[in-house]
């Protein structure tokens, strides 16, 4: 029962961190048909803020890192959107294989700043214990990354469902075509979808800083971990994401805990192609006529 | 079968000049190349010769076909692994486990490994095995119409489950380490010289054979349906062919392909590890196809070599170098060149001779253009006016 609920909380913990990751996938693939490899340097980006931060701030720069990580995870995106990205709307998998290159020049970027080696960020020491919660104990970094988290996801929700922008970008979600001839700038929501999307990783990547080291390769590691919660959740969807992404990390969790590591990962995958038999186009899907 | 047959003949000026630059191609791998290199280049051409010979798979399935199949070095490294894992018994002899075992104290020899004892078990296995896969996981995936970038995104995660798999079952598959230390195939000393350049030639006349072969294909009124499934797959279907077969077809072929490189670059870089088969290799893999021109099958052998030669020659003067160069080339060849190396010596012979690129040239269409990428653009259904009140 201890242990159940253990891998109930490590597995929460993954989810976590993946739905971070995913919520920016699943809005620039579902948005704008873009399959952004590079999303996993953005996360490095965030969790390389948070290194060079706690120099000058000392320990209680994790939470200033937050959103100077978001600022600069968010620019870097908004860059590779405006220079390269927006060239190659229309030909999703050709943008695969771009950012691809982007993110190998972007990795060598980061071992030529910061050194082959990983470095590591000191958690603030109010992050070193932990909480009891019946018998086991939940480490306050879990916490901490379940609660940012929680937080980013009620803020875009309400961003999405509450503010005008939000209400354009759904708008295009859904039409392109007719958002555009209602007078909506597309450019304009596909640029501030980007930038949002881009600057979650770099949350991201500062929450898993507290999980451990920092190296150049931090984000590749996440990043097909959180394509397949974007082809579970289905396109475009904050409820599918969310659900997705607690799904795959506990079935993670606990078939790492019943059999090996190695094991767990072919799991999940046969499990993600046996439900793709069922929901061939993930858990949500957007109705349209169109054939495709 | 019907599907097999020829399609159109090609004009016969075309097609003698084609045969002509066949017989070149033919005699510069076959000659040239072995009088011109050294023992040691030559057996690095044999090893881009092996990645070539993927390459013509990733061509029919990804330039011909439009799946983007990120996942190659599962279908290598399986057949890689056949091979490496006879070499390994042969070598142990009778009774004997191979020596990493003994070091990750496994006793007694895995089941799996039994039959891989005989050859004449492991050469069909690096070949069927990675059929076998293709065909079920894309069977699966095709079925219910999963396509795109989805196959793509599934590919890789293939790709990367199979590599920590192997690095996790240090007793079954080497570990990280993988399975190296070969010393003899078939009997012949794998470090003698003279038995290197023989299987550079093996390695080429392979990669002749299969180029032929996957040429047949591509022209046949099969690869015309191929073609024809990556322009517009509900119109093939509407018109009474069923996708799933085409397109699991031409996938399972370029794992054939896939397999049977890596059982030949088992002997001839001698060693198979996890490194090999993962995300990155297999992206590697592609880049070459992007680089010669998908739709090509000639480019994407151009491509393959190139980009490995490049890869030697840039890691041997500055390590770094390679992986910004990679990375560039990435951004450059899609974005400015679709076509690859073939569309732009397309595109500046017709310049030159002051002629108009021919449509069917594949230099001006990107290879993958998956029509109605948006779901919003599908044209809406007519309103009748005519006939109002």
């Amino acid at each position: 029962m201890h242990v159940a609920l253990a891998q109930l909380v490590t597995g929460l913990s993954i989810s976590a961190v993946l739905l971070l990751i995913a919520l920016g996938l699943t809005f620039t693939f579902g948005q704008m048909r873009v399959i952004n490899m590079a999303h996993g340097e953005f996360i490095m980006a965030g969790a390389y803020t948070a290194y060079m931060l706690q120099g000058p701030l000392g320990h209680q720069s994790l939470l200033v890192a937050l959103p100077v990580a978001f600022v600069v995870a968010g620019a870097i995106g908004l860059v590779l959107e405006r220079l390269l990205i927006r060239r190659l709307y229309g030909r999703p998998l050709d943008t695969l294989l771009v950012t691809w290159g982007v993110s190998l020049i972007l990795q060598q970027v980061a071992r030529d700043l910061f050194g082959a080696p990983n470095v590591e960020v000191r958690a603030p020491t109010w992050l070193d214990g932990g909480v009891d919660v019946g018998g086991i104990t939940i480490g306050a970094n879990r916490l901490f990354i379940m609660a940012i988290v929680v937080v980013s996801v009620t803020a875009i929700w309400f961003y999405l469902t509450r503010s005008p922008q939000g209400r354009r970008t759904r708008a295009v979600v859904e039409n392109r075509q007719l958002a555009a001839c209602s007078g909506i700038s597309t450019t304009t929501v596909d640029q501030r979808t980007f930038f949002i999307g881009s600057g979650l990783a770099g949350v991201a990547g500062v929450g898993i800083t507290l999980l451990g080291s920092v190296g150049p390769t931090l984000g590749s590691n996440y990043l097909i971990d959180a394509f397949l919660v974007v082809v579970v959740g289905g396109l475009g969807h904050l409820r599918g994401a969310v659900l997705a992404a607690i799904g795959l990390g506990l079935l993670r969790a606990y078939v790492e805990y019943w059999s090996h590591a190695s094991i767990a990962r072919v799991v999940v995958f046969l499990a993600i192609v046996a439900f793709l038999q069922a929901r061939p186009q993930g858990l949500f899907v957007l109705k349209t006529r169109s054939l495709q | 079968m019907s599907l097999l047959l020829r399609g159109p003949r090609a004009a016969p000026r075309r097609s003698r000049r084609w045969w002509l630059g066949f017989g070149l191609a033919m005699i510069l791998l076959l000659v040239v190349a072995p009088l011109a290199l050294s023992a040691f280049r030559l057996s690095l051409l044999s090893k881009y010769l092996c990645f070539a010979i993927v390459a013509l798979g990733i061509d029919v399935a990804w330039g011909y076909g439009g799946m983007l199949t990120l996942g190659q070095g599962v279908f290598f490294g399986i057949g890689g692994y056949a091979m490496g894992m006879y070499l390994k018994l042969h070598e142990a002899g009778a009774g004997h486990l191979p020596d990493f075992m003994s070091w990750s104290g496994v006793e007694k020899l895995p089941l799996v490994w039994k039959p891989f004892r005989y050859a004449w078990v492991a050469l069909p296995a690096a070949i069927l095995l990675p059929v076998a896969v293709a065909v079920g996981l894309g069977y699966l995936i095709f079925r219910q119409r999963v396509r795109g970038a989805y196959f793509a995104i599934l590919c890789q995660a293939l790709a990367a489950a199979f590599a920590i798999w192997l690095v996790g079952e240090q007793g079954l598959t080497g570990g990280t380490n993988g399975l190296t230390n070969f010393h003899e195939l078939f009997g012949f000393k794998l470090s003698d010289p003279a038995n290197q350049r023989s299987l550079y030639f093996v390695v080429a006349g392979t990669l002749l054979g299969l180029f032929l072969l996957a040429r047949a294909l591509v022209q046949s009124r099969y690869g015309r349906l191929l073609v024809a499934v990556r322009d517009g797959e509900d119109r093939v279907r509407f018109l009474g062919y069923n996708p799933l077969v085409v397109k699991t077809l031409a996938f399972a072929f370029s794992a054939a392909l896939a397999g049977l490189a890596g059982a030949l670059f088992v002997p001839v870089v001698g060693i198979i590890s996890p490194t090999l088969v993962d995300v990155v290799p297999s992206l590697e893999l592609l880049i070459g196809v992007a680089v010669g021109g998908r739709g090509t099958l000639y480019g994407a052998i151009i491509g393959a070599v190139a980009v490995n030669w490049a890869k030697t020659g840039l890691s041997e003067h500055f390590a770094s170098g390679w992986l910004y160069f990679q990375g560039a080339l990435f951004v450059l060849v899609i974005v400015y060149a679709p076509g690859g190396l073939v569309g732009l010596w397309r595109k500046g012979r017709d310049a030159v001779l002051g002629r108009r690129t021919s449509r069917t040239d594949g230099t001006d269409r990107t290879g993958l253009a998956v029509p109605a990428v948006r779901p919003e653009t599908a044209p809406a259904r007519r309103v009748e006016l005519t006939g109002a009140p």
